[in-house]
């Protein structure tokens, strides 16, 4: 069985401004054909794609593309096939060279850099991995692996090293001896990403590694990407024709069409306040209960005092809250829950105690829950405690709001 | 009638003749000549020792050799084969024979194999190559015959070096073909890991073309063998001069007997050189395993492979 999966494993506090920048592209533009500079003009003046391929021949492959990817982040490129993806994650190892613009890893310009230069940088910095695997069916599984430090001209005996440790991360050690076609799709891209690994390169580039794979296949793979991310902090910047798999892998998720970013954001900010009809049309299929964490539906943490409160002033700040039930605190730590109901039936019936009106068993989730995990929470009619690390009451989800966040904008 | 000529002729034959008599053969010709040593030195090298080998040692090496690579049968064949050629008295004029196939298609493979990785990592320089490899392979090669007599002489070498043209195209078109056919992912795999050019043709692409490669050497080396008779016009011995003098004298006999000795000494290398192309994975097998499959009742291995 799968566990349910979800779409926001991993915490998303890191911003790119708050850490270093690895990879940073500044306006780049990639045309294809004889003129690329007079395309570029014509783009520049504000012509159309089609427009220019009229007038040129020449056709607009990336336009204006501009981003910044933070050390240990997941950038996702997300666009259908044609919409410059894969040019634009060629152009980050210098496969491809831009037209115009900089691309930026670490201080070294590979858009402007000499042949040697960027040797270097994909040699110590970068590792790639690719649709089709691109395994060599000449070598076998652990030359394969050590493919990347053969050619930095590590010797025999520390590549076998290395390649065995990198094929132990992904589970594929005992196959060290075998031919890439002698293993499944599946474990062939296991093969391509321990490849990957073992050049120790701290930025890996995926160019739809998990797309030629079955379904289930691709689930595993996605959660294995996350399960060694979380352990080696790569900065990975990955290409998929999936939203579903740029929601669930991506810090960021960049949305390409006709070469240019149509929107850049979280999935929550993509999912919550798409840009245009374009990726609102990709959004409407997507479950917004894997999206939404409890923090975009989490109100301020108002709370009752034991210590200073009593069942009259308790129901006062209800009413004026408007609200059906608070939680009751004791400094840091969280008692309870009291309902409206119970409160005014015990005033009514022994004189009104607060401390006996205290619902002890109480919903909780972190802020990082995502919405689906909150139904069974929601059932109870109690409002839901969001608690932070230090287990004290960081706010709290009224249940209405749980399910009024998952209807989309259109409906609502 | 009118005709253009009416009005132009164009006297190619005498500006030819000019150009060959006139001007190459005179400057040149201490640099043609040249050329020729290291022919020269490798055809005697090669010559001297296959006439030295006693036949029975050199027909077990072969058939053993043919026995690794291309199974059990082509070996019988080569020991049934050579042991005929031997029957009917041509052993040393297939010797011959076989060091100046060898040595033209060594220095074919020497020439070739680095024309065609040029070739195939330049579009320009495969647009200037490809008429001149249609020239050569279209040419018919008495025509060159005459230069080459003037330039370099009568005799063996100059046999070779006919040979040499006539059957230089098919190895660099399929290097060529080869490296241009490696899938395109696997270039940008090597190319993503910071390889060299160097690195990238020795690890990734010539392993990856060889198969290819291997095919242009068994067409170059057929195409050497169906030289051996034009050859013997200008000099060259072997089974083209028992051929050769055998159809001055209206003697089919002779005819026939060298031109067996020629059809079987093909038959032979084309099935070693064929297998040789296969991938390398397949053949490493132990000499213990091709024993075992040799004396098995049901043969396993290569027929299932195959």
């Amino acid at each position: 069985m799968h566990e349910p999966f979800r779409y926001c494993r991993v915490e998303r506090s890191l911003l790119p401004n708050e850490t270093k920048i690895k990879v940073e592209a500044r306006s780049i533009f990639k045309v294809f054909g004889t003129s690329p500079h007079d395309a570029l003009q014509l783009l520049k003046q504000g012509k159309s794609k089609d427009a220019i391929f009229e007038a040129t021949g020449d056709t607009i492959g990336v336009q204006d593309a501009s981003f910044k990817v933070g050390e240990g982040q997941i950038f996702v490129v997300m666009g259908l096939s044609g919409s410059g993806k894969s040019t634009l994650v060629r152009m980050i190892n210098g496969l491809i060279a831009p037209t115009s613009g900089k691309m930026l890893i670490d201080d070294t310009d590979v858009a402007n850099c000499s042949g040697k230069a960027l040797r270097a940088v994909r040699r110590s910095k970068i590792a790639m991995v690719f649709q089709h695997f691109a395994l060599f069916p000449h070598m076998t599984v652990a030359d394969n692996v050590a493919y990347g430090l053969k050619v930095k001209g590590v010797g025999a005996d520390q590549r076998r090293k290395k390649a065995e440790a990198a094929l132990d991360q992904v589970g594929l050690k005992a196959h060290a001896d075998s031919y890439p076609d002698e293993l499944s799709g599946g474990m062939q891209q296991r093969v391509g990403l321990a490849r990957g690994l073992a050049s120790e390169a701290e930025i890996l580039l995926m160019d739809e590694p998990f797309s030629a794979l079955d379904p289930l296949i691709r689930r595993d793979m996605q959660e294995e990407l996350l399960e060694l991310q979380r352990s080696l902090k790569k900065t990975i910047i990955f290409i998929t024709h999936d939203l579903n798999e740029a929601m669930i892998l991506g810090d960021r998720i960049a949305i390409m069409k006709d070469g240019r970013f149509v929107q850049v954001g979280t999935a929550e900010e993509i999912v919550d306040n798409p840009a245009n009809d374009y990726v609102a049309a990709f959004t409407a299929d997507i479950d917004r209960s894997r999206v939404f964490t409890a923090a975009s539906v989490a109100t301020a943490a108002e709370a009752l005092e034991i210590g200073r409160d009593t069942a009259e002033s308790a129901i006062a700040r209800m009413e004026a809250l408007g609200r059906d039930a608070l939680y009751v605190i004791d400094g840091k730590a969280i008692l309870g829950a009291v309902a409206y109901r119970d409160l005014a039936a015990s005033i009514r019936d022994n004189g009104g105690a607060l401390r006996e009106a205290i619902i002890t068993d109480f919903p909780k989730a972190r802020r990082t829950t995502p919405l689906f995990e909150l139904y069974p929470l929601a059932e109870g009619g109690l409002p839901i405690a969001i608690i932070d690390r230090q287990g004290k009451l960081a706010g709290v989800v009224a249940p209405q709001d749980v399910f009024g966040k998952l209807a989309t904008p259109t409906a609502a | 009638m009118f005709s253009p000529s009416d009005i132009l002729t164009i006297p190619l034959a005498d500006w030819v003749n000019s150009f060959v008599r006139d001007w190459l053969v005179p400057n040149f010709r201490p640099f043609f000549r040249s050329l020729q040593w290291p022919i020269t030195q490798v055809l005697n090298g090669l010559d001297g020792f296959l006439n030295a080998v006693p036949m029975i040692a050199f027909t077990l090496v072969l058939a053993l050799i043919a026995w690794r690579t291309a199974g059990r049968g082509v070996a019988i064949f080569t020991l049934i084969a050579l042991a005929f050629i031997d029957m009917i008295g041509l052993w040393p004029e297939t010797m011959t024979t076989l060091s100046m196939v060898v040595t033209a298609v060594l220095f074919c493979t020497v020439i070739g194999i680095p024309i065609g990785i040029a070739a195939a990592s330049s579009n320009r320089f495969q647009t200037v190559l490809r008429p001149i490899l249609d020239i050569m392979q279209t040419i018919p090669s008495f025509v060159y015959l005459v230069p080459i007599v003037m330039l370099f002489g009568v005799g063996m070498v100059p046999g070779i070096i006919a040979t040499i043209i006539f059957a230089l195209p098919p190895i660099v078109r399929l290097t060529n073909l080869g490296i241009r056919n490696v899938r395109g992912d696997l270039v940008e795999a090597a190319q993503s890991f910071g390889s060299t050019r160097w690195q990238m043709l020795w690890d990734v692409q010539f392993p990856l073309a060889l198969r290819t490669i291997m095919a242009g050497l068994n067409q170059t080396l057929m195409l050497a063998l169906s030289m051996v008779v034009i050859a013997a016009l200008i000099g060259a011995g072997g089974l083209g001069l028992t051929v050769f003098t055998g159809l001055g004298r209206l003697d089919v006999g002779n005819a026939t007997a060298g031109g067996v000795g020629i059809v079987l000494l093909a038959i032979i290398l084309d099935r070693i050189t064929q297998s040789l192309g296969e991938p390398a994975r397949m053949r490493k097998t132990s000499l213990r395993a091709t024993l075992a499959t040799l004396f098995s009742p049901k043969r396993s291995g290569r027929d299932g492979e195959a």
